[in-house]
């Protein structure tokens, strides 16, 4: 299968390593990879502040990118919720809705695409590190992703998952919210990321590096272990 | 002050005194309540018997997806014909000997309850829990006119001595400690000190017991009406209720129009969710349903009862499709209990009469959205609070909605530009990945700049190095 990765514009800039992981996973099980040069950004910020037209223009060249894929996978659960939640919406009653529906149908969050889509668990990684797993809201709660990730983990040879006490709160990002209410945002993060780090792991496995942003940004800040990883990058077998 | 009415401490602030101010004060309270870590974890740790108590519940439930499709198919189906249902219920309430009487707002709801105590020469009042009579600030009215009111829910009447609004709109002192009551009790009832919750209710209850024969008028809420029967349907753990309801002369219930439902049915299904999400209970203890004032050959009961039906902008809520569902809301609370904004800025810091996302979906609908979109943009938008909505409200998809009008009603120029000039940039590839390229070889600069946005997120949180090389240069490099 040919795979079309679609790159958040911070995973480009500010983490290309995540993306590199994703095609390297993808391609170990025999599936080809294509990076389209014209995509951007998901429009996501703008859409979250409100200013839909302005998102509703950078949807539009997505979809237009993203024509013609047989499968569109990304490795964040808040920019996929974007385009398949929320482009329907956007568009709804516009010449683009069929399409925003269509891509829609063609896009997954990576952990998803390869236990829902694939049918693969056990991606031959090892991983010899005590984990957990940090819930993205937008993967958990508008793409209804909790179990996949999981899957994989366990399948990963020497690893050791472990919950913490607050699998299911939010870190405390929501893109500009982080910015715009930081005392808020922040005292999330406190929470989410005491959690975590009470767990005692090596790392904190994340679908999400918006989330992974939040919480080593606050752990980092705190002198708090551990960090965290993406996923792809755990069942690429690259511990850092 | 008059007979039965304690001596607050201080005066409650119910609104703010400015509301174009309603966004700073916003900001600043949720910034210093959130350096109350202690604060925090009480709020946390006190809701931590909750989440285990409506896990164990909901479980018992054969279905409780199921159980909320049926509930939200129940407040959907009312609310969808409230001119056919609102008719009926009084039809049949006013059959039974009832009165209702219509308030468009806060300001009608309050005259027609000050008629209603004049005419009954009422001197004390006593009330049960109600938040509509809150949300038209009906106890300052009432007092403003030489009332004497007391609130007989045990959380409502520490609420009302410690002289503040309810922290929450379910569990109104929810953020106060057991030794604090026991301090405000002895300062205001001259009670002995205590640790035990059990003697600390007594102590309520043994102050309450004479409150409840000497009033006149008995102030409630409804939390159901029903259209069929023409009942009003309480639910309530303490018995205060229906003492308040049944001992003096004269009955009013207030209720927002948005609480009827078809038929006792439909109840049926309500009355365990609202307990259940909201408290983790399998049933609330007191449901009573009250049809009317006492019967010829009755022993007891109000001599006259009456039905307050409260619009004040429940229409306007009806008019937007997209939001009317949040008309469905019983109140219960479960979406503040889930709430992680809720639990770390603290009742208080909303100002507003229904706290958390609910407080939030609704209160620029109740108050104006210019003012108050800012309840809507204080949300990470995580979801939890609907995931946990028993009658599945869209809430955290209405603050996006309430965003986005608010974007188009009333703009942030400086905001719109920034969005105008995003759009514009990620509109052309090539544009995009130079100004993410300067972006991250600048990184390092912007940094020590400390400008707005990154210089908020730099105050607390730091972030990584800029990488060497973008993704898409990475990925040309490999092909």
């Amino acid at each position: 299968m040919l795979v079309s990765l679609f790159i958040p514009c911070f995973v480009d800039q500010m983490a290309p390593r995540v993306g590199l992981a994703v095609a390297r996973v993808l391609e170990r099980l025999g599936h080809a990879c294509e990076f389209r040069a014209a995509q951007t950004c998901c429009g996501q910020p703008s859409f979250n502040s409100g200013y839909w037209d302005e998102a509703r223009a950078v949807a539009i060249r997505a979809i237009e990118v993203f024509a013609g894929a047989d499968v569109v996978v990304g490795p964040s659960g808040s920019c996929v919720a974007m385009m398949r939640v929320f482009y329907p919406q956007l568009l709804e009653g516009t010449p683009q809705a069929t399409a925003a529906l269509d891509l829609a149908a063609r896009t997954f969050e990576f952990g998803e695409f390869l236990v829902e889509k694939l049918g693969v668990t056990d991606v031959g990684a090892r991983f010899p590190h005590r984990v957990t797993y940090h819930d993205g809201c937008h993967g958990l709660r508008e793409l209804r992703i909790k179990e996949a990730p999981r899957a994989l983990l366990r399948a990963v040879r020497d690893l050791e998952l472990v919950e913490c006490d607050e699998p299911e709160s939010c870190c405390g990002f929501g893109g500009l919210f982080s910015v715009k209410y930081p005392m808020i945002s922040t005292a999330m993060a406190e929470v989410k990321g005491g959690s975590l780090a009470r767990t005692d792991c090596d790392y904190i496995v994340s679908s999400d590096p918006s989330c992974q942003l939040q919480l080593d940004g606050w752990l980092s800040r705190n002198e708090r272990k551990p960090r965290t990883i993406h996923l792809a990058e755990v069942l690429a077998g690259e511990g850092r | 002050m008059t007979p039965g009415s304690p001596a607050a401490d201080s005066h409650p602030v119910y609104e703010a005194e400015d509301p174009h101010l309603a966004k700073r004060k916003f900001l600043d309270d949720a910034a210093e309540h959130v350096r109350d870590t202690g604060h925090r974890a009480f709020v946390r740790k006190a809701l931590g018997g909750y989440y285990i108590n409506r896990d164990t519940q909901q479980a018992r439930y054969r279905d409780w997806e199921q159980a909320r499709d049926a509930a939200s198919l129940a407040k959907w189906s009312a609310v969808n014909r409230l001119d056919e249902l609102l008719p009926k219920f009084v039809a049949a309430f006013e059959a039974n000997g009832g009165q209702v009487h219509w308030a468009r707002n806060a300001d009608e709801a309050r005259t027609i309850i000050l008629e209603l105590l004049r005419g009954a020469k009422a001197k004390a009042v006593i009330k049960s829990k109600c938040m509509t009579s809150e949300e038209i600030h009906l106890n300052a009215a009432l007092e403003d006119d030489g009332y004497g009111v007391v609130e007989s829910d045990l959380g409502e009447f520490i609420q009302q001595l410690r002289g503040e609004p309810p922290y929450h709109f379910v569990f109104p002192c929810m953020h106060v400690r057991r030794d604090e009551i026991s301090d405000l009790f002895g300062r205001h009832l001259g009670t002995p000190p205590t640790d035990s919750p059990e003697e600390l209710t007594m102590i309520a209850r043994r102050h309450m017991r004479r409150l409840y024969v000497d009033a006149d008028v008995g102030i409630t809420g409804a939390n159901f009406l029903v259209a069929e029967t023409g009942q009003i349907s309480i639910t309530e753990n303490e018995g205060n209720a229906r003492l308040t309801a049944a001992l003096p002369r004269m009955h009013i219930a207030i209720s927002g129009i948005e609480k009827v439902v078809a038929n006792l049915d439909d109840l049926a299904v309500l009355l365990p969710m609202l307990a259940t999400a909201g408290a983790g209970q399998p049933m609330t203890c007191y449901n009573t349903l009250y049809a009317g004032p006492r019967q010829p050959g009755e022993c007891d009961g109000p001599e006259e009862m009456h039905v307050v039906l409260l619009d004040n902008s429940r229409t306007a809520i009806l008019a937007d499709p997209e939001q009317r569902d949040s008309l469905h809301c019983i109140r219960c609370g479960a979406c503040l209990n889930v709430c992680p904004i809720f639990k770390n800025v603290g009742g208080f810091t909303y100002g507003t009469t229904y706290q958390g996302p609910i407080g939030s979906v609704i209160t620029p609908h109740l108050r104006g959205l210019a003012d108050w979109n800012h309840l809507s943009g204080a949300s990470s938008l995580c979801g939890a609070c609907t995931d946990a909505c028993p009658v599945r409200i869209d809430i955290h998809h209405h603050l996006l909605h309430n965003r986005r009008n608010a974007a188009k009603t009333a703009p942030n120029r400086l905001e719109r530009l920034g969005h105008k000039l995003f759009a514009a940039v990620a509109s052309r590839p090539w544009l995009f990945a130079t100004g993410g390229a300067v972006f991250r070889k600048t990184l390092w600069l912007l940094k020590k700049l400390r400008l707005p946005l990154l210089g908020d997120w730099l105050a607390t949180r730091d972030l990584p190095a800029a990488p060497a090389a973008s993704f898409r240069s990475q990925w040309r490099a490999r092909k």
